[in-house]
């Protein structure tokens, strides 16, 4: 294949004022951060606290939080954007809408839309692994915890939730990782983070290959950053002799 | 050394030749590709209306472009003597339509491809099959008229099209102080400018009058603006293989000569086209018209 391989291509100039390749690549990598860490934000207490629902005694509160995660577990993440940033907007009332769609910036509500999508379609999944967290545990510590006479709220702040996050770090790690490569769907609707600008690089330069394996040494690294930070996470907190915490 | 070596080469290719003269022209790279295999895959786009599209069968390219790509093999047919010369077709993205020519799935890539000097470094462009400006589509109540008018606006384009470099800057020099939408395609594009996301869409023209055609109110939109840079689009091949850009070339000039290509360019421009029998009304424009007269696989940077 004759390819015409160019690895400086990153330092030339783009033909706009007087950037290069690679700030877009820095740019870019800011806004897949942002928009990863803002989702996470959302996604670790809206799932927690739908974890949480589910093994409630109440069928309603139960049945409500299952409900939630079929619906955004079932529906691709892509369908789940495109309705978030195209379709919800026009049900809102209208200066409510006009507000979304000319006051702000367009990297704005693209930003707006993208951390919602994230932040619900990752709270499922979070969900679920609270809930098997809290279902892990022996039933006897609840048991106990409601003898002694702690009120519901209390055994899950005090007894359950302590122990059941310690638990699913492992699993909890990689969806902080999948959020973060999930959040390359925002180039499909004008956000300019890491998968946009490259996609941009790739069309103005004609270097396709080079662009994405740039872009493919960002996401290990950042990715691999993060589970090393996890691990390091896990052994601090892990409480020594309690379950298998820590893996030790 | 070097020097000796090619002299020598050039020498052996000449005896072997002469050589083989009377019995057959001597095939190299994509002809011998296509001679032997008696087959050729021809790359095609499936939203570049009205250049290269898929209509109303999923399989079947249709378009301007792909009128032209039909030229080319009508031609090879005649040349390489393979009545029976079967085509594939190979569906390419804006990605990947340049690494597809290079390793080989695709032989001739005709759709909507500027032919531009970063690319040429990677491909070769065959002589121009279209020319366009870049313009602005935009609400006729919207009060845009040109340019300027965008002054502190949202504008939507293509994302790594001419035209997003163009906006990015017009804001850099000019300090227009846009707010610079880049949606993944055409028709998500126009589905920003309809939607009220923006109230003007830059890309070019002819592209324009395709996605005002597919509007629910055609008659709503115009395009207005005076062109920001103009650009010739080409067919894509793989470098280094000046008989198959030859035949392509000679192919698509044969075309422009004989006139041939004005019915075409009637039947997609003039004419109402699938798959919703919408008639784009583009006349020919002067650049166009400058480039069938005088055929050239120059970019319009290079003119």
């Amino acid at each position: 294949m004759d390819y015409n391989w160019d690895w400086g291509v990153f330092f030339r100039s783009t033909g706009i004022g007087e950037e290069i390749y690679l700030d877009w690549f820095v740019a870019g990598l800011g806004w897949t951060v942002a928009v990863a860490l803002a989702g996470w934000i959302v996604a670790l207490l809206l799932g927690s606290l739908l974890g949480v629902l589910r093994t409630l005694p109440n069928r309603w509160l139960s049945g409500l939080a299952t409900l939630y995660v079929d619906l955004f577990r079932n529906v691709p993440l892509l369908v789940q954007l495109f309705l978030w940033y195209f379709l919800v907007p026009d049900l809102l009332p209208e200066p409510l809408e006009l507000w979304f769609k000319q006051d702000l910036s367009p990297a704005t509500s693209a930003y707006l839309s993208v951390v919602v999508c994230l932040g619900l379609f990752t709270a499922a999944r979070v969900c679920e692994q609270v809930r098997t967290g809290i279902q892990a545990l022996p039933r006897g510590q609840t048991a106990a915890a409601l003898a002694l006479g702690l009120r519901t709220g209390q055994v899950y702040r005090q007894v359950l939730l302590p122990q059941a996050f310690r638990i699913i770090i492992p699993p909890l790690t990689s969806e902080f990782l999948n959020i973060f490569k999930n959040s390359s769907v925002a180039s499909l609707i004008g956000l300019m983070e890491l998968l946009a600008q490259t996609k941009q690089t790739a069309e103005f330069s004609a270097h396709l290959f080079e662009a994405f394996t740039l872009a493919t040494l960002i996401y290990f690294t950042l990715n691999m950053s993060l589970m090393l930070f996890m691990r390091w996470v896990e052994k601090k907190v892990a409480v020594p002799g309690l379950l298998a915490a820590g893996g030790k | 050394m070097r020097i000796a070596t090619r002299l020598l080469s050039s020498a052996i290719v000449l005896a072997l030749s002469s050589g083989a003269a009377f019995a057959a022209e001597e095939l190299t790279g994509t002809l011998k590709k296509i001679k032997e295999s008696g087959t050729i895959t021809l790359g095609h786009r499936d939203a570049s209306i009205p250049f290269s599209y898929l209509g109303t069968d999923s399989r079947q390219p249709i378009g301007y472009s792909h009128d032209l790509q039909l030229k080319v093999v009508e031609a090879l047919k005649q040349q390489l003597g393979l009545p029976e010369l079967k085509v594939r077709y190979t569906l390419v993205t804006s990605q990947s339509r340049i690494p597809l020519v290079q390793n080989g799935t695709v032989d001739l890539e005709c759709g909507s491809t500027t032919n531009n000097v970063e690319r040429q470094q990677q491909v070769a462009f065959s002589v121009g099959i279209f020319e366009v400006g870049t313009r602005l589509l935009t609400k006729k109540t919207s009060g845009v008229q040109d340019f300027p008018d965008l002054k502190g606006k949202n504008v939507v384009t293509t994302a790594g099209t001419t035209s997003e470099r163009l906006l990015r800057s017009m804001n850099a020099e000019k300090q227009l102080d846009m707010n610079i939408i880049a949606a993944k395609d055409h028709g998500e594009s126009f589905l920003m400018l309809e939607s009220g996301r923006a109230v003007a869409f830059m890309m070019d023209d002819a592209l324009l009058y395709g996605e005002m055609a597919k509007a629910k109110k055609p008659d709503d939109w115009a395009v207005v603006g005076a062109p920001q840079s103009f650009e010739i689009y080409g067919c894509m091949l793989r470098k280094g293989d000046p008989a198959f850009k030859k035949t392509v070339d000679d192919a698509l000039v044969a075309t422009y000569r004989s006139g041939e290509i004005n019915a075409i360019y009637d039947k997609w421009f003039l004419q109402p086209i699938p798959p919703k029998d919408l008639n784009l009304h583009f006349p020919m424009s002067d650049e166009l018209k400058k480039l069938i007269a005088v055929p050239t696989d120059k970019s319009t940077e290079e003119l």
